[in-house]
């Protein structure tokens, strides 16, 4: 066998590291908003049956950017955790936090793994508390580290940017609806700075509702429920399809609270 | 830790692995020593004494079914526990109520309600009726050999079947053989009895209100003849666990409800110990 090329160490995971953050970048990407009563997540998604936002236990639930394949074996994974550990000990005792440093290790694992192929994603494991203090986010890019997040975060293709947009403008206690605004303006921003339209079937929505009566806290937020909520801001900028829905009383500003949930 | 069984610390492969959308399934492969049918029991002499639970009774309505349990656990002779609770939620539209050996029976329903949920979480779908019914079965029949050790579990799993629109439910014997049952069915021991009652007191065409009455009627008549089932206890304010599943899903009917007709039994059976009278012809 020939003497392989000497490759410096450096050189190789910047390597790796390039080859996931590419595949990443190539995908639409996914927001993570705290909002008075949990978190709602949003993604770019045309697909009805390939989600980037799931479940995984009572109060937790992950969203996902990258490669479909990879990120659905992780959650898949993420779920048989959470449920054996909860058949093992109490369901409170699934935290976000362990499911988080579990993936991180995994993913830490394979991307300096020589015979693997790095992961080309980046998740985010959230955690809905009793009140909005307790609320936990992560980001988990796809080198194994762990980010701790807070208000408002973005993974996928254009996150920098929009990431930096929600920063400006996210603020504590937002009603459901104005989140869901805030989310799906930064996801408008393209990389050249122009305005692109999204309307409510490119949508996926779902949220970590606190308020929710049963033990299981994950919604996905569909159909007439999504549409409603989005129509509820007047909108100001660009003006989408929710412009000609009927504003009979939504027009009165802000509403104090978030239309209520059809639990099914 | 049981994800730390390869020193790195990754998630292992048994977890990442595509397939199976079982939680059965996947502890079988993962942690078998954890499924409650793979422990191997000492030979037994002579009968163990554990704590059982009873009757439990269910009917379908129009709209519906309802499942019911009285509160009793016995040791022997001995009353284990006078507030059991029988009756779980198995998923939004459906309920298991458990006869039999009680630590292994809570066990087994942990099991089911956590396979129904994995499935649904990993699927972005629920299981249809039958299909739940089915999973059950093959938990059963897990229990086989500790069943015929004399450690027998023996459900009653009913619930909405979204598709059909109706309430439906299912017996099953400690093999696993499951049949669905037309209106009407209970187990346990004190189960003679309380199908007797309602072999005479059920008609199809009742109201939620009045089949829960009739429910209670049969679950009263189990405990005046079977010493293990216990009947509304009015003094302790401990009344049959009373479950409805609707096309708005699983109800748990609360004390305040269950009580007066509890009470309504108990003082209609002050006039007439027997309980209400069906005509001979």
């Amino acid at each position: 066998m020939s003497t392989p090329f000497y490759v410096s160490p450096q050189q190789a995971m910047a390597d790796r590291a390039e080859y996931a953050r590419k595949g990443i970048a190539r995908g639409r990407s996914v927001v993570v908003l705290q909002y008075a009563d949990g978190i709602v997540f949003v993604a770019e998604n045309p697909s009805r049956a390939l989600h980037k936002v799931s479940e995984i236990y009572d109060r937790i639930a992950f969203a996902a950017v990258g490669k479909y394949n990879e990120f659905e074996n992780l959650r898949i994974g993420g779920v048989r955790y959470a449920d054996l550990r909860g058949y093992t000990y109490d369901r409170d005792d699934v935290t976000a936090r362990g499911l988080a440093n579990v993936y991180a290790q995994t993913l830490g694992t394979i991307f300096s793994s020589v015979g693997e192929k790095p992961y080309e994603v980046e998740l985010i494991v959230a955690e809905v508390g009793a009140g909005p203090e307790d609320d936990q986010i992560y980001r988990l890019p796809h080198d194994g580290s762990i980010v701790d997040e807070h208000g408002a975060v973005a993974v996928g293709g254009n996150s920098d940017q929009i990431g930096s947009y929600l920063d400006q403008r996210h603020r504590d206690g937002m009603t459901l609806a104005e989140a869901l605004e805030l989310a799906v303006e930064s996801l408008k921003r393209d990389t050249n700075g122009s305005d692109r339209q999204i309307t409510a079937e490119q949508l996926e929505v779902a949220v970590l509702d606190r308020t929710r009566p049963q033990q299981r806290k994950f919604k996905r937020i569909l159909g007439s429920q999504l549409s409603r909520l989005l129509a509820t801001e007047p909108a100001e900028s660009s003006g989408a399809a929710e412009e000609s829905a009927p504003s009979s009383d939504s027009s009165d500003g802000p509403a104090p609270t978030a239309p209520p949930l059809d639990d099914e | 830790m049981e994800t730390n069984s390869r020193s790195t610390g990754r998630l292992p492969a048994a977890f990442l692995t595509p397939g199976s959308s079982s939680f059965w399934d996947f502890l079988g492969e993962h942690a078998p020593e954890q499924l409650p049918g793979n422990r191997t029991l000492p030979p037994l002499k002579g009968a163990v004494e554990l704590p059982h639970g009873t009757t439990i009774v269910s009917a379908v309505f129009d709209g519906g079914v309802i499942l019911a349990g009285d509160r009793r656990a016995t040791m022997g002779n001995v009353i284990a526990q006078r507030d059991m609770e029988k009756v779980f939620p198995a998923d939004e539209y459906s309920a298991v109520g458990i006869a039999g050996t009680a630590g292994l029976a809570v066990e087994m329903v942990k099991l089911f309600q956590l396979e129904l949920e994995h499935y649904e979480k990993i699927e972005g779908a629920t299981l249809s009726l039958e299909g739940k019914a089915n999973r059950l079965s093959t938990m059963i029949r897990g229990n086989l050999g500790m069943a015929l050790q004399g450690l027998a579990v023996v459900p009653i799993f009913a619930g909405y079947d979204t598709d059909r629109g109706r309430g439906r439910i299912f017996s099953y014997d400690v093999t696993g053989g499951r049949s669905e049952e037309k209106g009407f069915a209970a187990t346990g021991s004190g189960s003679v009895y309380a199908r007797s009652t309602l072999k005479k007191l059920y008609r199809s065409d009742l109201t939620e209100r009045q089949m829960v009455t009739a429910v209670v009627q049969a679950i009263y008549d189990a405990a005046e003849e079977d010493s293990a089932t216990g009947g509304p206890d009015l003094i302790r304010q401990v009344f049959p666990i009373v479950t409805v599943m609707t096309d708005e899903g699983f109800r748990l009917l609360p004390d305040s409800e269950v009580g007066p007709i509890a009470r309504e039994v108990v003082d209609a059976r002050r006039e007439r110990p027997d309980g209400p009278q069906a005509p001979v012809l």
